[in-house]
């Protein structure tokens, strides 16, 4: 969490605690609906928006949002506890993750680049020969931009000596690596689905934090309350979000009504195994190059964005398939809660039948907050598998690769294997892999790791940890885990 | 001159709701003021649990006093108060 995103996670926060609250209470319908008028009360400082009102329908927006319900698919006059009582009796949670609150989202001006009143009209006009495109003209002593011939490029920003001109950027559309955000035709970001990976950049790219994941918070502690064995499968990413020791997060987890927890960096083992073949007989093969599978917003992005990519992707399933397979083995009425960094997973969740439901990291967060949960006061209670060193450090980028080595390494196989790691997803990466694909050659490596997030998984947009706190504290953690690879065992 | 204490806490409520920047706040007060100021982690204030004052979370104490909605600025900005009243 950076510094000037503090207020909005805050206030996401909060909401998410106060529907716990509510959901716990003895009238969830009805304490619902007041949340609005309880953060915001009769006569109460208005710091945010222009009026109490106003606040109140923002608040309303979110919290209906926090419901798992799409803002888009809103009338505005349905009430929070209908709303509710809907979330309530649903059985699955909605198809997209993602929505966006028109009432929060400010309408930005649209992205261009503008000249400022810092224009000193000078003698020089170094902007005026910059501009290839013949766009500046002055006008009055002073610079003036023609937007029907302005192509964006930004090559008087830097040539101009006053540092007087500058890009209006849309925080939202400007983070999207694939487009699919924009402002429609009112002047407010919508989404486009079928362009959409849901990565998550632009939930923490809007200041006015307008784009929020449709919880299914209450979905899961409805299974729960129904009395439902509910099995919490905790991300590896989880290890470097709380100042706490794992045992601990795990009896909260416990706690708070989850049957039973398992390490994703359990199933991780799984895919790191089976990847580390795949890579073998693919190279075996002499093909160029291969792809890792385990980001939910990479797989999304091979699907929607870069077939051609397809036949290099590894066929390996992801640390989350193996974990909800063991889970679901194990007991085949068990509802599986994936418990996530990031909004990519929802919508992997959606698409696979053994993972029932997603809460990120800040949903869980928020629900220990609800139920007064001192994680640090809890006793310390031990997973039933140990999870490989290799496996926990999945969250981290770089790490799955490095798994994929030290599995064929410890297995004896003598295979090259040149990692290339794609450390985030942005306009530039999926230019490069659309490049791999087309020409069939990756001139970086021949494993290709993609992390959508900068950092890997810990830089999820639902983290609670700075990201260098949290990868001291997985590399803590995963130094403690046996090796992938039983050594010994393996006669 | 007796030293400043300041008790950041650390228990959950506090963590998740913007706690996490305050982690280098005791490296901070360390480094600043390192014979004015005595830093100690605490668990919890039992501040967040009375009427939903999570929402006002984090705290920290200086001298007793409690800071809510802490943040690293607004911490140091206290102390640097403290301290120049002293000196004058």
């Amino acid at each position: 969490m950076s510094t000037n995103d503090n207020q909005i996670k805050h206030l996401k926060r909060e909401i998410l605690v106060r529907i716990t609250e509510a959901f716990l209470s003895e009238d969830f319908e009805e304490n619902a609906r007041k949340i609005p008028y309880v953060m915001r009360p009769k006569g109460c400082e208005v710091d945010l928006r222009c009026c109490v009102y106003k606040e109140r329908a923002v608040l309303r927006d979110r919290i209906v949002a926090g419901l798992g319900h799409s803002i888009e698919n809103d009338d505005e006059y349905t009430l929070l506890s209908t709303y509710a009582k809907q979330a309530v009796e649903r059985q699955k949670p909605d198809d997209e993750t993602l929505t966006v609150l028109q009432g929060a989202c400010k309408g930005c001006v649209p992205s261009s680049v503008h000249v400022t009143d810092l224009c000193q009209g000078c003698v020089a006009r170094p902007c005026t020969t910059t501009c290839r495109f013949g766009a500046i003209s002055i006008i009055n002593g002073k610079s003036h931009i023609d937007a029907s011939k302005c192509k964006n490029c930004g090559m008087c920003i830097n040539a101009c000596p006053y540092g007087a001109i500058t890009k209006i950027i849309v925080p939202c559309e400007s983070v999207c690596p694939v487009d699919a955000i924009k402002k429609d035709e009112s002047g407010h970001a919508r989404i486009d689905f079928s362009k959409c990976i849901s990565c998550g950049k632009c939930i923490g790219a809007c200041p006015f934090g307008a784009i929020h994941e449709k919880s299914q918070i209450v979905d899961v502690l409805s299974r729960i309350k129904e009395g439902k064995n509910v099995v919490a499968m905790i991300a590896p990413a989880i290890a470097g979000q709380f100042p706490y020791p794992m045992s601990k997060v795990r009896t909260a987890l416990l706690k708070i009504g989850f049957s039973d927890v398992l390490e994703v960096a359990q199933g991780a083992d799984v895919t790191t195994l089976t990847e580390a073949e795949d890579f073998k007989e693919r190279m075996a093969e002499n093909a160029p190059f291969m792809t890792t599978s385990c980001c939910a917003a990479y797989n999304e992005l091979v699907k929607k964005h870069i077939p051609e990519i397809k036949p290099y992707v590894s066929e390996t399933g992801t640390p989350m398939y193996y974990t909800a397979e063991i889970a679901k083995k194990k007991d085949p009425d068990c509802v599986t809660v994936f418990i996530s960094p990031c909004s990519a997973k929802r919508k992997e969740a959606l698409d696979n039948p053994n993972a029932d439901y997603v809460i990120n990291f800040d949903e869980l967060g928020s629900i220990l907050v609800a139920m007064k949960i001192e994680v640090n006061n809890l006793e310390d209670t031990e997973f039933e598998t140990e999870s490989s060193k290799e496996g926990r450090n999945f969250a981290v980028s770089g790490g799955v690769a490095e798994a994929v080595r030290s599995a064929l390494e410890l297995k004896g196989e003598n295979v090259e294997i040149h990692p290339c790691l794609v450390d985030g997803l942005n306009k530039q990466s999926i230019r490069d892999l659309k490049s791999y694909a087309k020409t069939g050659k990756c001139p970086n490596g021949n494993l290709i790791e993609v992390m959508s997030c900068p950092g890997g998984c810990v830089g999820g947009n639902s983290a609670l940890n700075a990201q260098n706190k949290a990868k001291k504290q997985i590399a803590e953690y995963a130094n403690e885990g046996k090796p992938v690879v039983d050594t010994n065992a393996a006669e | 001159m007796e030293k400043i204490q300041v008790e950041i806490c650390m228990g959950t409520t506090c963590f998740i709701m913007g706690g996490e920047s305050l982690q280098e706040l005791a490296s901070i007060l360390q480094r600043k003021y390192p014979d004015k100021v005595d830093t100690k982690g605490v668990v919890c204030h039992g501040l967040c649990n009375t009427d939903c004052q999570y929402s006002k979370a984090p705290y920290v104490k200086v001298d007793g006093e409690a800071i809510s909605e802490a943040t690293v600025e607004k911490v140091l900005t206290v102390i640097e108060r403290k301290l120049n009243k002293d000196e004058h």
